[in-house]
């Protein structure tokens, strides 16, 4: 990369997995007057945000900072030294009353106001002389060629040394030089200005970029246009004014600013990938990227437009190969808008809102300008917040989802502030005329011309006037439903039987995983992980979807609640040939809509048959078979893959707009290619051909049967896919009557269900919402599959370590065919399919390193104390390993380097097991007895137990002998107080679990026995739900300020991260070191002893090996290795693989499985049924008397393995753990070379050490100065109340760089009065202005925070017993009668609060008082998803209240004032009127937000309190009104109120 | 999916034996009856474990959760598919294996363990009720002749999976009829000779041949069987019984058990009409604490004798599981035969020291109380008893095979143990010559036996055709778990 010191791909390490997250703010002038202020408040908004950016191991080297604004006309012809063209007008001097029509349908279409005669952009140039000035006559040769004025050169005055940029930013510094450009004088005598010139300069622009780069010389334009300028650099934000000279020049005017403050995954410099880009400042993620990039490659064939005159394909690619995905976006933005859309049209083009299932409630207009733009372009799906501008509109967009947070001002001198949070820019409170919030799928723009701001419904209405899309739509698309039927042709079971035999299918396929399809349309669940071989170290044949994962979202951006939150997600999608992107009309949609990306057999007839009654013009289809001769290995699979492409090509020029591609009709001598190839391979071909938006293509598949077998199809290219054998399988197991009374077609019917919504499952662990995106998106990893195999049939998708050929696939392929079709004919008696094994284990199947012999070796070796048993165990574990079952198996260690030392020498047993820690599993999943057993064997050790996600109970947190040292803080937050924080050693974060990454969980009622719910905070006998993202962390700053927020709710305890193995993890844990953490566990795949869909625990995460290189390699590389510790996690058994863990970078060593299976465990693998007959996994107290574990047996297994551990070091030569982290050059891959298939398989990657003056262990831990934080001086001012209880009213100062205010005041307060706190109001403390982040979290009782102003995001998180209220100053004009409610706080208020008080005066955002599990908290309006998963406590709402209210919610009340149903998820809830007694409780606590806030509306309805408490609905969730129900039954009849609910929840 | 509750709803039952008075006037069955409601109230208490100790427990690998399930929800046809898959005869395991699945059985850790047993045995019986036993011919002819010597079950298992591949098997039987320790070895009332009949019906109509009263290497040359046949399995049998060498050995009445269990046998089934060693007004002691000396109490008891006494050097194990084989190997505890509840009883920690005799009759056994420890016994001092009996049995196990004739003239190498050394395929030195059950492995079990029939019939197939898709459930150098 251009002016980067990113380094190249090498061992583990692939720059192009890098994330970035981000701040990001602007400020207009709403009349667009333009001036110095606007530029200074921009600058000082940016400083503002530091926070929310990041420095590398060197905080001089900042991630990026920059500004864009408009071209500072009057300041660029003082300081040029030529002359430039006269612009005949600018905004400044337009008429008011332009419409704003013109701008946002418009605009784009004539010479627009704004813009000057000439174009400026500052190009990035080399610094070296001779290049640079190769740099420009390269340039003045295309700007020549492209008929444009060269108006001269300027060198753009820079001060790097006073603004002390560090030395890795400067090694890679480019030289700025702003290059001037005007077209010449046209026939009229006038030159082409703003937008008209703009298209003049793009192609020469895009032509610099791909002939500079050609010619191996660094060009970089960070803008080029006569609108808008960008200036940016690898800045931290206060080195950006500073930098560059011309931003603080006071002539530099511009009436719109847009600022950026970036927060990458790494520590490499890189100039080009600050923001803001050209048009826009992006904060978020694109997770389809790839398949977005891909698909305007393909239709780069298609392009034409007028505006761009001459060969447009010198505009091509668009999307900038090894670019980043903001980069890409605008790219693709800069297209469609200067080919003649408007900014805001062609952003509602990339970032549609969720419209797919919104038919009932949306202007059909609107509805038909969405669905109409589907057809042309898929979403760019993921987490973003865009701020937009061409210089006269300036615009934000949150995605569907509101992932990122967006606030905004409108103050009585027309200025408009736009920013990530609130605050950023100090406006005296009697300035502010209104406040507001970005929201989900909504645009905000400010069109500065007709000097207003736009609200959506406008926007959007004004743009669906243009053409009658409904019309188009109407017109042209087809609905798959409306093509004529085909017959239904139904599969004897002899035949069924024979197919299934080819493709592989077990008996396990049917039992475990198309049974509970077909039967009930679910995936079926499992428990305790997987610990079977990788695909590649199999020795069985396996499928070729084997040896894909699935990649999931963690850290850098959230994964979606697909099923809570399912109102955004959709699973239809439009298929067929696509027509030019630049001139859509009527033709552009001639496509069919699929409702479902998965088709039955019929529906398969349908399209293959399309026009086979020649009334569907332009949809005719072909079908092309996908066998190939099956003797013929390898090079007939290759030959048959070139004839399938030459087919498709020709199937194409004949007029085929659909491809069927089939595996059907094998026989004895045709074997099926597996569909993933076929699917990939012709896809990436019509790529490379461009002719892929020409057709759709549709798998039909007999290999397919699992949702990731559909996932991977519809990933690599399938737009539909039609699994026919598991549809015939399911048919046919139910027309033998085993599917107890489900009808064949009703199975076929669930069995599409369930592998569609498990598909939607798998999108959203990736955080996409739309199958639409999702589709050719290739977010998998490879692991195994051969370097060359990739390259050509799945292109974009890299392993790193090579693997099987088309040899070995074709190998595994006759393996399977010849099981259907035995070589001399004979018949296999009593032998169906294959038992299977890979769930289960079985002794035909898959090897598994539990097995019956290694679980009753371990448990007899810990009960009886003999350590030759537990060689023995060890013994054949390893030799298991060896076989294939674990990637570190391949290893050898070698001892041939050092020499070994005496046994004596290394460090003692009692050292090592201090390194030790057991893995999360809550207390609610296992019982009280084996969560204690191994709490007290880890205290005894020295190691650390880990307390899970359920809390803990009083009893256990205070007893140092049982307590668990560490505390995990997942996505639920059940228990998780300030109590439960401030008893850690450690808290740890857990962003994935190894069993289903990407993934929540759901404890079922009846497993939340009394005692369950007494710990989490959560009500007996109601169902708990873990949502997939923590809604506090949808990025990367995120994480940084949840670790902040922790790390001040237990100065004490060391924050840990837990993230889970996939291609990536090393620059996201590079992201979490820079967030501050202390400890990065790395989580294989494989371990997890929660339950998960069988989907997620196979194929979704990668081995703990690759990550933890992969990490190790990272941080190295970064130079941020020695001050953190990593520990690996995810199926540790025997010594060997600790040492391995450790060479590989490990100083930490996790353990779930192995303990239980010493406390008892017998891999039953029915957690999730409550059933475990040893009494670990069960809280049922006939199972729990059968448990036999001891804390002694836990300790045996350690110290026998600790003693293993000092063998291994001996022999390695090292005399402690310590001086062996990171040592991967003592590991030899040479055993690999010999395993069966693995022959292609290259591990060497793993073990690369980078020759880098880089330590290789945690040897400087971070340091965490909380000194200079506010809480420090209210702990001090309010010392006497921590003495002695002394009550204290405090006032302060707020700003919004003060985060998570009184929140470390109250851990003293817990730390010194416990878990009760003190009495209410013992601490009042009141503040004024507006507060950063997490005001008040884990606020614990007897503190009382009042804020006069307002407040970001995460007010009240995890609540404790304290009263927080913030109010609006009285002054403000927005708060003056008969204005409405303004926005007081945030996103995400309230998250996981258990008791205490929270009254808002104003509004807030999304996701209030989500999981709160026992506070009461009053508001005046709230955004979507507002009371979602809700265990407990009372939410009051006193204003309008968004989409999709109560999912989830199964505990609590909530009380909604004017309730509309339509915006209420009843799921779960009822929505009725309230009772007598609640009206009086629920006028108390409006009179009590009246009194604290003197909230308006709450006065109001006091007035009339009678009637006006008719206008309140209560939300009231009815497993939640059962229980009370129960209770109040108990009460009268006098029996325990507990055993009648259990009763009742197991039905 | 099994259900998951079922091992919390129901107790464990096994079928009744019949009053004592009753089966000990007839030959016929112990057990009685049990219905197939029941069996699969039985089959639900399956918890379809993860690692299904069961399934590893037994030496076939038989599919118990699948077959559990498939009882369960009263799919018989398809468990007894299920079963067969991995075992040619589970009518015959169903009555005579001593059940270590149910030893491994994960429901056994804190509760009794399912009645596995008991629904094999159902399964099977109810298959053969319902036609399941129809002949499958196989669907090739590959031309190859196997030859198959012995007819005990590793030599049938053997020859069915052979025969099934498509080659053309003859089964040698130096008796008089086919079945060798099923036929001639074990009680009637353990298993009726019909359920055999019965299978080696199957076996003739799917076209394997069997020759009887052929003992080969005598009454067929080596030479010719090497000539006539393209493979040789050698399923002999362990025969050689364990001596007891003390004095008085050679009296009359101390009898090797397998010589008074095969006579009582062939009396029983009238192949022969004298009852050489009758156990009818005696009194018995049997040495030997294992099945083979139960099959001796049942059968003397039935011919009426006078008291019947077991001695088992090893001292009494306890009711429950012995600590020292933890679950799920296979259990060391008290067993109850039906013949122990029968009459008689047993003497535990004993050693016989010397035979009295009177007129070369035996009339008594000197005893003494000790210790196993090892091979060896440490005797107890001041412990010496004295027993009467005039009929005593041996059943001290067995050796190896017999080795004169037809071994010695094969020229297959003999290990230390004093069995047929093998490869992982089970072949033996000699190209095309294969062993499988006890002549190779040693005295074992029945499961065992099948288990190495079937997979020395895999290294046959295999050898003969070139690869083999049939199935092969063990290693040669497989053990039990320990």
């Amino acid at each position: 990369m251009k002016y980067s010191a990113v380094p190249e791909r090498q061992g583990l390490y692939d720059p192009a997995l890098e994330h970035d997250g981000c701040g990001v703010a602007a400020v207009a002038d709403i009349k667009g007057r333009r001036s110095n202020k606007i530029v200074a408040d921009g600058i000082t908004a940016l400083i503002n945000l530091d926070h929310r950016g990041a420095a590398g191991a060197d905080p001089a080297v900042g991630d990026g900072a920059g500004i864009l604004l408009q071209i500072p006309e009057t300041f660029l012809r003082a300081v040029v030294d030529f002359e430039l063209p006269a612009s005949e007008e600018t905004a400044v001097g337009l008429p008011a009353v332009v419409s704003p029509e013109d701008g946002i349908a418009q605009a784009a279409g004539d010479n627009g106001p704004g813009g000057c005669a000439f174009a400026v952009g500052n190009a990035f140039v080399p610094t070296d002389d001779r290049e640079r000035a190769e740099a420009k006559r390269l340039v003045a040769k295309i700007v020549a060629e492209e008929g444009l004025e060269l108006l001269g050169w300027r060198t753009v005055p820079t001060d790097p040394v006073g603004a002390g940029v560090g030395q890795m930013a400067l090694d890679v510094m480019p030289s700025f030089e702003q290059l001037f450009l005007a077209s010449p004088v046209r026939a009229d005598g006038t030159r082409p200005s703003g937008i008209d010139l703009d298209r003049l300069v793009y192609p020469a622009r895009k032509r610099i970029e791909h002939e500079t780069a050609a010619a191996d010389v660094d060009v970089y334009f960070a803008s080029l246009s006569s609108r808008t300028i960008v200036y940016k650099g690898m800045l931290t934000t206060h080195q950006l004014p500073a930098f560059f000279d011309d931003i603080r020049d006071t002539r530099v005017e511009s009436a719109i600013v847009v600022v950026h403050s970036r927060f990458s995954t790494n520590t490499f410099p890189a100039w080009p990938l600050a923001h803001p880009y050209r048009f826009i400042a992006h904060n978020g993620e694109i997770n389809t990227v790839r398949g977005n990039r891909n698909r305007m490659r393909a239709r780069e064939a298609m392009l034409a437009s007028p505006l761009f005159p001459g060969d447009i394909s010198r505009l091509f690619p668009i999307c900038t190969p090894g670019a980043s995905d903001s980069a890409s976006f605008d790219e693709v933005l800069e297209l469609l808008h200067l080919s003649g859309r408007s900014l805001p049209h062609a952003v509602l083009m990339m970032i549609p809102e969720a419209w797919e299932n919104s038919r009932a409630t949306m202007d059909p207009a609107v509805r038909g300008f969405a669905e109409f733009h589907a057809s042309l372009m898929e979403p760019w799906d993921g987490p973003a917040c865009v701020t937009f501008t061409d210089g006269r509109l300036l615009g934000a967009v949150l995605d569907r989802n509101g992932l990122r947070p967006g606030r905004w001002w409108l103050t009585t001198d027309g200025t408009v502030v736009l920013a990530s949070e609130s605050g950023v820019l100090p406006i005296p409170p009697e300035k502010v005329v209104e406040r507001g919030r970005l929201q989900p799928g909504r645009m905000f723009l400010v069109d500065t011309v007709a000097g207003r701001i736009l609200d959506d419904t406008e926007i959007k209405s004004t743009l669906a006037a243009a053409h009658p899309y409904a019309e188009w739509v109407h017109a042209g698309i087809v609905p798959l439903a409306d093509l004529p039927a085909r017959p239904h042709v139904a599969t004897p079971h002899e035949a069924v039987l024979r197919r299934q035999q080819v493709f592989g299918y077990t008996d396990e396929d049917l039992r475990l995983l198309i049974e509970p399809m077909a039967a009930k349309g679910a995936e079926a669940i499992g428990s305790m992980g997987t610990d079977t071989p990788e695909a590649v170290l199999s020795a069985r044949p396996r499928l070729l979807f084997d040896y894909f994962s699935q990649l999931f979202a963690q850290v850098t951006n959230p994964p979606l609640d697909a099923i809570r939150e399912q109102v955004v997600t959709s699973m239809a999608s439009i298929i067929g040939p696509e027509d030019n992107l630049l001139d859509p009309s009527p033709n552009s949609c001639r496509q069919i809509s699929l409702p479902f990306p998965v088709i039955d057999n019929d529906d398969l007839a349908k399209l293959a048959g399309v026009n086979s009654d020649g009334d569907m013009a332009g949809f005719a289809a072909a079908v092309i078979s996908g066998l190939y001769e099956v003797d013929g290995g390898g090079q007939a699979l290759f030959d048959a893959l070139a004839r399938c492409r030459r087919e498709a090509d020709e199937a194409i020029a004949d007029g085929a707009r659909i491809l069927v591609l089939s595996d059907r009709d094998c026989d004895a001598k045709r074997a099926p290619i597996p569909s993933l190839l076929l699917t990939s391979a012709v896809h990436q071909h019509l790529v490379r051909q461009k002719s892929r938006t020409k057709v759709a293509l549709v798998t039909e598949a007999g290999d397919a049967r699992e949702v990731h077998h559909v996932a991977l199809l519809l990933g690599y290219g399938a737009g539909a896919v039609n699994p026919y054998l598991v549809l015939e399988s399911a048919e046919d197991l139910a027309a033998a009557g085993l599917l107890g009374g489900v009808s064949p077609l009703e199975a076929i019917r669930n069995t599409v269900y369930a592998l569609g919504k498990g598909v939607l499952k798998v999108m959203s662990k990736m955080g996409i919402s739309t199958v639409g995106s999702y589709r050719q998106a290739q977010v998998f990893a490879a692991f195994g599959i051969d370097e060359d195999v990739l390259e050509e049939y799945f292109t974009g998708t890299t392993s790193r370590t090579g693997g099987s050929d088309l040899g070995v696939i074709a190998a595994d392929i006759h393996e399977r065919h010849s099981l259907a079709f035995v070589s001399n004919g004979a018949v296999r008696e009593h032998r169906g399919l294959e038992v299977g094994g890979q769930y289960q284990w079985r002794r035909e199947g898959e090897i598994h390193l539990f097995n019956p012999e290694t679980v009753y070796l371990l448990q007899h070796a810990s009960r009886t104390k003999q350590i030759s048993v537990f060689r023995r165990y060890t013994d054949t574990v390893d030799e298991l390993s060896r076989k294939g079952a674990t990637l570190r198996g391949m290893f050898g260690l070698r001892t041939d380097i050092r020499t070994p030392i005496p046994l004596a020498e290394v460090e003692p047993v009692s050292a090592i097991v201090k390194r030790f820690v057991t893995g999360a599993m809550s207390y609610g999943s296992i019982s009280a007895e084996a969560h204690e057993t191994l709490a007290i064997a880890m205290n005894r050790l020295g190691g650390r137990s880990n307390t899970g996600e359920g809390g803990e109970d009083v009893d256990r947190l205070l007893d140092p002998r049982r307590r668990s040292a560490i505390k995990q803080v997942a996505s639920g937050r059940f228990g998780v107080t300030s109590a439960f924080l401030v008893n850690a050693d450690e808290i740890q974060i857990k962003m994935a679990q190894g069993a289903k990454p990407g993934e929540g969980g759901q404890l079922p009622g009846n497993k939340v026995y009394p005692w369950i719910a007494a710990t989490r905070h959560a009500t007996t006998g109601v169902g708990l739900i873990s949502p997939p993202p923590h809604h506090d962390i949808y990025s990367i700053e995120d994480l940084k300020q949840l670790i902040h927020d922790l790390r001040n709710a237990n100065p004490r305890a060391a924050v840990s991260v837990k993230l889970v193995a996939e291609p990536g993890v090393g620059t996201v844990a590079a992201g979490v070191v820079k967030a501050h953490a202390d400890l990065v566990i790395i989580a294989g795949y494989d371990g997890g002893t929660g339950a998960a869909p069988l989907t997620s625990l196979k194929h979704t995460g990668q081995p703990w090996e690759l990550g933890l290189a992969e990490v190790q390699q990272t941080l190295r590389l970064n130079g941020l290795r020695e001050q953190v510790r990593l520990q690996a996690d995810g199926g540790l058994k025997t010594g060997r693989d600790v040492i391995i863990a450790a060479l590989l970078g490990a100083e930490e060593f996790g353990f779930a499985t192995a303990p239980l299976v010493v406390a008892g465990c017998v891999m039953m693998r029915v957690c999730h049924l409550d059933t475990c007959p040893v009494g670990i996994a069960t809280q049922n107290p006939v199972l729990r008397a059968r448990y036999t574990g001891t804390p002694e047996f836990v300790e045996t297994f350690f110290l026998f393995l600790a003693e293993q551990v000092r063998e291994y070091l001996a022999a390695l030569g090292f005399r402690s753990i310590q001086e062996a982290v990171g040592r991967a050059e003592l590991l030899d891959i040479a055993p690999a070379v010999d395993h069966h298939r693995a022959r292609g398989l290259n591990l060497a990657p793993l073990l690369a050490v980078a020759d880098i003056d880089s330590g290789h262990s945690c040897t400087r831990p971070a340091q965490h100065d909380l000194s200079s934080t506010l809480d420090a001086k209210l702990i001090v001012a309010a010392a006497d109340t921590l003495a002695d209880g002394t009550p204290v009213e405090l006032a302060f100062e707020v700003r919004n760089v003060d985060r998570t205010v009184g929140t470390m005041l109250g851990s003293e307060v817990t730390r010194k009065f416990g878990p009760d706190g003190l009495p209410d109001d013992s601490i009042r403390i009141s503040l004024t202005g507006t507060a950063g982040q997490s005001l008040g979290a884990f606020l614990p009782r007897g503190i009382t925070l009042t804020l006069t102003g307002d407040a970001n995001d995460y007010v009240a998180k995890g609540l404790s017993g304290g009263r927080i209220v913030i109010r609006p100053e009285e002054n403000s004009p927005s708060q003056q009668p008969g204005q409405k409610a303004q926005v007081i706080a945030g996103n995400t208020i309230g998250y996981g609060a258990t008791s205490g008080e929270l009254y808002l005066r104003g509004r807030v955002g999304e996701r209030f008082a989500v999981r709160n599990s026992g506070a009461l908290m009053v508001t005046e309006g709230a955004g979507d998803h507002a009371l979602e998963y809700m265990t407990g406590g009372r939410v009051v709402i006193l204003g309008r209240t968004g989409r999709n209210a109560a999912a989830g919610m199964s505990g609590g009340i909530g009380y909604l004032l004017d309730a509309d149903i339509s915006r209420i998820n009843t799921e779960m809830v009822d929505v009725e009127q309230l009772a007598d007694d609640e009206q009086v409780w629920l006028g108390e606590v409006v009179a009590d937000h009246a009194r604290y806030t003197g909230s308006r509306i709450a006065f109001g309805l006091l007035a009339a309190w009678p009637t006006e408490s008719r206008r309140f609905s209560r939300v009231m969730p009815r497993n939640y009104r059962r229980v009370l129900e129960l209770q109040a039954q108990a009460a009268e009849t006098g029996v325990d109120a507990d055993d009648l609910i259990m009763e009742a929840a197991r039905g | 999916m099994a259900d998951p509750t079922g091992f919390l709803k129901y107790e464990r039952h096994t079928p009744a034996r019949r009053p004592i008075p009753l089966r000990l006037r007839d030959w016929n069955e112990v057990y009685e009856p049990f219905s197939e409601a029941d069996t699969r109230t039985q089959a639900a208490r399956c918890m379809d474990c993860g690692i299904p100790f069961c399934h590893q427990g037994c030496p076939l690998g038989n599919l118990i959760p699948e077959w559990n399930e498939l009882v369960r929800t009263d799919r018989w046809d398809e468990a007894s598919d299920r079963l067969h898959a991995t075992n040619n005869f589970p009518e015959f395991t169903g009555r005579l294996c001593p059940a270590p699945c149910e030893g491994s059985c994960v429901l056994g850790i804190g509760d009794e363990p399912v009645s596995i047993k008991l629904v094999e045995q159902q399964i099977a019986d109810r298959a053969i009720a319902h036609g399941g036993l129809a002949p499958r011919p196989a669907a090739i002819t590959t031309g190859k002749k196997v030859a198959v010597i012995g007819s005990g079950p590793a030599g049938l298992a053997a020859a069915q999976q052979l025969a099934r591949a498509g080659h053309d098997v003859t089964v040698f039987e130096r008796d008089g009829r086919i079945g060798g320790l099923m036929r001639y070895g074990i009680p009637e009332f353990k298993m009726d000779r019909a359920v055999l009949d019965r299978r080696l019906a199957q076996m003739t109509a799917e076209g394997v041949r069997f020759v009887t009263d052929c003992a080969v290497g005598t009454d067929l040359p080596v030479r010719e069987l090497r000539r006539e046949f393209d493979s040789v399995v050698l399923c002999m049998g362990s025969t050689i019984p364990r001596e007891l060498q003390v004095d008085g050995r050679r009296l009359r009445g101390v009898e090797l058990a397998m010589d008074y269990l095969t006579q009582a046998n062939r009396y029983l089934e009238g192949t022969a009409t004298e009852l050489p060693i009758d156990a009818a007004g005696r009194h018995v002691v049997i040495i030997g604490g294992g099945d083979t000396g139960a099959d001796c109490y049942g059968t003397a008891l039935r011919q009426g004798a006078a008291s019947v006494t077991q001695l088992d050097i090893h001292i009494q194990p306890p009711m429950t599981r012995d600590p020292s084989t933890p679950w799920p190997v296979y259990p060391l505890l008290l067993r109850t035969s039906a013949a122990h509840e029968e009459g008689g009883h047993r003497v535990f920690g004993v050693n016989s020291t010397s035979f009295q005799g009177s007129d070369g009759q035996v009339t008594g056994i000197h005893l003494v109380e000790g210790r196993r420890v090892g091979t060896g016994f440490i005797p107890s001092a001041g412990t010496e008893q004295h027993l009467d009996a005039d009929l005593v049995l041996l059943a001290l196990g067995f050796v190896g095979p017999e080795r004169a004739g037809l071994l010695d003239e094969l020229g297959v190498d003999i290990g230390s143990r004093g069995t047929i050394i093998r490869d992982d395929d089970y072949m033996t030195n000699m190209p095309g010559v294969f062993v499988a059950g006890d002549a190779g492995r040693g005295q074992s079990l029945i499961v065992w036996a099948i288990a190495e029939g079937r997979s020395a019939a895999a290294g046959v197939d295999a050898y003969l055709s070139g690869g083999s898709s049939l199935p092969d459930p063990l290693e040669p150098t497989a053990m039990a778990m320990r």
